[in-house]
């Protein structure tokens, strides 16, 4: 009688253990199939577009108008004009992209975000400039551009004075 | 094998949000080096972040974009233990891919 329920026990404890295993090894292969990012319609002429509204009008073919709907978090003063967080976030409906652009810099497109459907219209992301420098922010929304400007002062000589 | 990306995804409310850092020189082909070559230019063109076999959201870079490169993103639509894949390839044509899941 003991013998038996021992015997059951220890059966249910290596088929569970099997079943696990099985169950585990079968989940692991996944995530190996990742399909690349295709850069082939990457921006190539708007990212290197000097100037502001020269850049949009290359990347989005539009003229942007100002927008106080559109709200910029970043730092007025940068003691390190090689990592400057920005971000962007918009009230405005239905954004598609959003770009951000450094006035001074060579070639004034830093960054393009594609807002796909259910994407909010926020974004994060550091930027490099070299020297003071306006950035903007242009969105799109209802196939229309807006844009925000912010100044940032580049400090030289990273000693925040 | 570590990845080259870092991902944290959290869903709240419906709403995931998403930071990702890459780690990558992002070389904008404007410096040069101790030596006065310039370094060419070496940078992410492409990131992309995608749930289901469908991106959601999509971000094309150039060489202005801080060296390790930080993203944040939030979107809808994802659960707590979806998977999420995030990718992105270099003008070089070098690429690294992860997933991630969400929590």
């Amino acid at each position: 009688m003991i013998d038996q329920t021992r015997r059951g026990f220890l059966k249910g404890v290596l088929g569970a253990g099997f079943a696990g295993i099985a169950l585990g090894s079968g989940f692991v292969p996944m995530g190996a199939k990742a399909a690349m990012p295709d850069a082939s319609n990457w921006p190539k002429k708007a990212f290197a577009t000097p100037g502001v509204d020269e850049t949009i009008a290359e990347l989005y073919g539009l003229e942007a108008t100002e927008s106080d709907k559109i709200s910029m978090d970043l730092p007025t003063i940068a003691q390190n004009g090689a990592v400057v967080p920005v971000t962007v976030e918009t009230s405005l409906p239905n954004v598609t992209g959003i770009a951000l652009l450094v006035a001074k810099n060579p070639n004034a497109l830093a960054a393009e975000f594609e807002i796909p459907k259910g994407a909010l219209p926020f974004v994060s992301n550091r930027l490099k400039m070299a020297e003071t420098t306006d950035v903007v922010a242009v969105v799109i929304s209802d196939g229309k551009a807006y844009k925000a400007t912010q100044n940032v002062k580049v400090t030289v000589g990273g000693c925040g004075g | 094998m570590a990845s080259s990306i870092r991902v944290r995804a959290v869903e709240s409310g419906g709403v995931t949000s998403l930071k990702a850092l890459v780690k990558h020189p992002m070389d904008s082909g404007f410096v040069k080096d101790s030596e006065g070559n310039v370094i060419p230019a070496h940078f992410i063109q492409m990131l992309t972040v995608s749930h289901n076999g469908k991106d959601v959201f999509v971000a094309n870079w150039g060489p202005a974009v801080s060296k390790d490169p930080f993203l944040e993103c939030r979107f809808k639509g994802a659960e707590k233990g979806d998977e999420l894949t995030i990718s992105w390839i270099d003008n070089q044509g070098e690429s690294d891919s992860t997933t991630a899941t969400v929590a």
